[in-house]
C-alpha cells in the first residue's frame, strides 16, 4: 500500500492523544488510592489535558488532508452500523468532548466529591467523566485498529496484532509524554509515567516483532492464477492496460526500494523500542528535565516509521493485476 | 431477483481495447461528468476509466499462448467495498445488482478501494470522488434507444462479441447458459466475494483419431499388398 502521511499522522497523533489521556486518569486514580502524590488540578490534569486535545485537534486536521472531498466529511458519520471509519468519525469527536470536558472540570476546580464509595473513595465529576474519556479512548484504539485489521484480504492487517499493537503504540507514547510533560512542569511523577512508558514500550515491542515475524511467514491467499483464472505455473504479464500511471499503481504501491523499506523498519525497531526507555534511564540518573521529551520526541518519529513500514508491507491483491508494464 | 452482469469470453477476446474506448467516450460525455484526464498528451499521462485490458504470456517459449483479460468492476454478489463506505455513497441496487457510487455523497476517502481485491474502483483525480463501472445504467434502461442498443457501451463496441450481458440469476438467460455449458468461472473465488461477472476460458477444439482410424484395414481405397500368410490355425478350423 502507498502510506499516506495524512493517516500515518492522524493514527499517530491521536494515538498519542488517548495515551496521554489515559496516563493522566491512571494518575488520579493512582492518587485517590493513595498511591501517587494529588496533583494540582489546573497545573496538571487540566494542561496535561489541553496538551491532549491539542494532539488529538492535529490528527484530526491531519485526516482532513486525505479526504478528496472534505466539505462532506459529515456525511461519514451515516454508516456506523457496517463501517468501522464511520464508527471512528463518530467516537473521535466524542473522545475529543471528554478530554475538553476533564480538562475544564479540573480547571474550574469542580472537584467536590459527589460521593463517597465505601467512605474511602471520594468520586468526583472528574472521576467520572476521565473513566467515561478511558472507556471511549479504548473504543478509539478499537475503531481506527478496526479499519485495517477488518480488510481480510490485505492479510497482513487481517490479525488481532493490528488491534493489540495500535493500542500498545498509543498508551506507550502517550505514558510517554505523560514523563516527557510531568519533567516539563516540574511535576514528581517522571519516574511513575517513565517506568510505564517503558513496561507499555516493551509490550509493544513484543507485539510488533510477533506480527513482522507473522508477515514474514504469511503464505497470501490469492496468485496470479486465481487473479485470472488460469491455470499454469508460468504466467506473464505483458500489458496493464496504459503505458503510463493510474490510481492502480499509485494507491496500492509503496514504490521505494526494498532497502529503503528494511532501513524503515531498522529505523522504526531502535526510535521506538531501544532508544526511549534508555534515554528514560539516563534521565532517572542524570536528573535532566529534557531526556523525558527527548525519548518522547524519538519515540514518535520512530511511530510514523512504523506507521509508514505497516502500509509499505501490506500487500494488496489488486498489485497481481499491475506486475508488469511492458 | 435480478443480478446484471458481464460475461467476458477470453477465447474470443483479440485484445483490441474496443470497450476500453467506448466505454470511455460513452462515460465522458454521459450526465454523471466526465471521466477526467490528467496530462493526456504530455509526459506520464493518467485518467480514469472503468475498463482496462490486460494482456498476459501463459507458458514458456514455443508453448505459449497470449491471454487478453478485460477487467472491470465485477458487481459482486457480495461486494466488500459496499459496507465500508462512510456515508453511503457506494451502494448495491437492490432492483438489478449494479453496484454503484453515489457522486454527491463520496468524500473521496478511499477506503472503498483498499476494500475491492480486484481493484475495480478508481479515484478521478479532478473531481475527487470513487469511480468504478456503472454497466452503463444510463444506458440500458433508456426507452428512447431501440431496444438493442440498450446494452453497456463495451458489449456494443467488441468486433468479435467477447462480451455478453443479461440476468446472471435467470437460468435461461444468454450469459446463464453460457457460463453453465462453457465453463464460467469468477475471479479470485477465494475471498466470498461471488463476483457477478464471469469469464468463459480459453477452449481448444480437438477431434480425437487413433491411428487406426486413419488406416483401416476395410478400406476400400487402400493399396493393395499381399495378404499376410497363414500362420497356423484359423478361426475356421478351430471352430468347426
Amino acid at each position: 500500500m502507498h502510506p499516506a502521511f495524512s493517516v500515518i499522522f492522524l493514527t499517530t497523533l491521536i494515538g498519542v492523544g488517548q495515551g496521554l489521556f489515559l496516563a493522566l486518569v491512571t494518575g488520579q486514580v493512582y492518587s485517590l488510592a493513595n498511591l501517587l502524590q494529588p496533583q494540582d488540578s489546573v497545573r496538571f490534569y487540566a494542561q496535561g489535558s489541553l496538551l491532549a486535545l491539542l494532539f488529538l485537534v492535529a490528527g484530526l486536521v491531519a485526516s482532513v488532508f486525505h479526504l478528496g472531498r472534505p466539505e462532506r466529511a459529515w456525511r461519514a458519520a451515516a454508516r456506523w452500523r457496517t463501517s468501522w471509519l464511520s464508527r471512528e468519525v463518530i467516537v473521535l469527536p466524542l473522545f475529543m468532548a471528554l478530554v475538553a470536558l476533564y480538562g475544564g472540570l479540573h480547571w474550574l476546580g469542580w472537584t467536590e466529591p459527589w460521593f463517597q464509595v465505601k467512605g474511602v473513595i471520594p468520586v468526583d465529576a472528574t472521576l467520572v467523566v476521565g473513566v467515561l474519556g478511558a472507556l471511549a479512548a479504548f473504543a478509539l484504539f478499537g475503531c481506527t485498529a478496526m479499519i485495517y485489521a477488518s480488510l481480510k484480504f490485505i492479510e497482513e492487517w487481517h490479525s488481532p496484532f493490528t488491534l493489540v499493537n495500535f493500542t500498545l503504540f498509543g498508551i506507550a507514547s502517550g505514558f510517554m509524554l505523560a514523563a516527557a510533560f510531568s519533567a516539563w512542569s516540574g511535576t514528581d511523577l517522571v519516574a511513575f509515567y517513565g517506568t510505564w512508558a517503558v513496561i507499555f514500550t516493551l509490550a509493544a515491542g513484543v507485539g510488533r516483532l510477533l506480527s513482522l515475524r507473522r508477515n514474514a511467514r504469511l503464505q497470501h491467499k490469492s496468485d496470479l492464477q486465481s487473479a485470472i483464472g488460469v491455470r499454469h505455473n508460468r504466467i506473464e504479464q505483458k500489458a496493464q492496460g496504459f503505458m503510463g500511471g493510474a490510481f492502480n499503481t499509485r494507491e496500492f504501491f509503496h514504490g521505494r526500494p526494498a532497502a529503503v523499506v528494511k532501513g524503515v523498519r531498522l529505523f522504526f525497531l531502535v526510535a521506538v523500542f531501544v532508544l526511549p526507555p534508555l534515554l528514560l534511564g539516563a534521565s532517572h540518573w542524570l536528573a535532566s528535565p529534557w531526556l523525558p521529551m527527548a525519548a518522547f520526541v524519538m519515540q514518535y518519529l520512530g511511530l510514523v516509521a512504523e506507521r509508514w513500514y505497516f502500509f509499505a508491507e501490506a500487500r494488496h491483491p489488486q498489485n497481481l493485476y499491475y506486475q508488469s508494464m511492458a | 431477483m435480478t443480478q446484471l452482469a458481464l460475461v467476458i469470453d477470453l477465447n474470443v477476446c483479440v485484445g483490441c481495447h474496443a470497450c476500453v474506448t467506448s466505454c470511455k467516450e460513452w462515460q465522458t460525455s454521459g450526465w454523471a461528468g466526465p471521466l477526467t484526464d490528467v496530462r493526456p498528451y504530455d509526459k506520464d499521462p493518467s485518467g480514469t476509466f472503468f475498463n482496462r485490458v490486460q494482456t498476459f504470456e501463459v507458458g514458456e517459449f514455443p508453448n505459449t499462448e497470449t491471454v487478453h483479460f478485460p477487467k472491470s468492476c465485477l458487481h459482486c454478489e457480495e461486494p466488500p467495498c459496499v459496507p465500508v463506505c462512510p456515508t453511503g455513497a457506494s451502494y448495491k441496487r437492490e432492483e438489478d445488482g449494479i453496484v454503484l457510487v453515489d457522486y454527491d455523497k463520496c468524500i473521496g476517502c478511499k477506503y472503498c478501494s483498499w476494500a475491492c481485491p480486484y481493484g475495480a474502483r478508481e479515484l478521478d483525480e479532478k473531481q475527487k470522488v470513487m469511480k468504478k463501472c456503472t454497466l452503463c445504467v444510463d444506458r440500458i434502461y433508456d426507452e428512447s434507444l431501440p431496444e438493442s442498443e440498450r446494452k453497456p457501451a463495451c458489449v456494443l463496441a467488441c468486433p468479435t462479441s467477447a462480451r455478453l450481458f443479461g440476468d446472471v440469476h435467470d437460468p435461461d438467460s444468454e450469459v446463464s447458459v453460457a457460463i453453465r455449458e462453457n465453463g464460467g468461472y469468477q475471479l479470485m473465488p477465494e475471498w466470498g466475494t461471488r463476483p457477478a461477472n464471469h469469464y468463459l476460458p480459453r477452449r481448444k477444439t480437438r477431434i480425437q483419431i487413433f491411428e487406426d482410424e486413419l488406416v483401416r484395414a476395410d478400406n476400400p481405397l487402400r493399396k493393395e499388398a499381399p495378404l499376410p500368410a497363414a500362420e497356423g490355425d484359423t478361426l475356421d478350423d478351430v471352430a468347426f
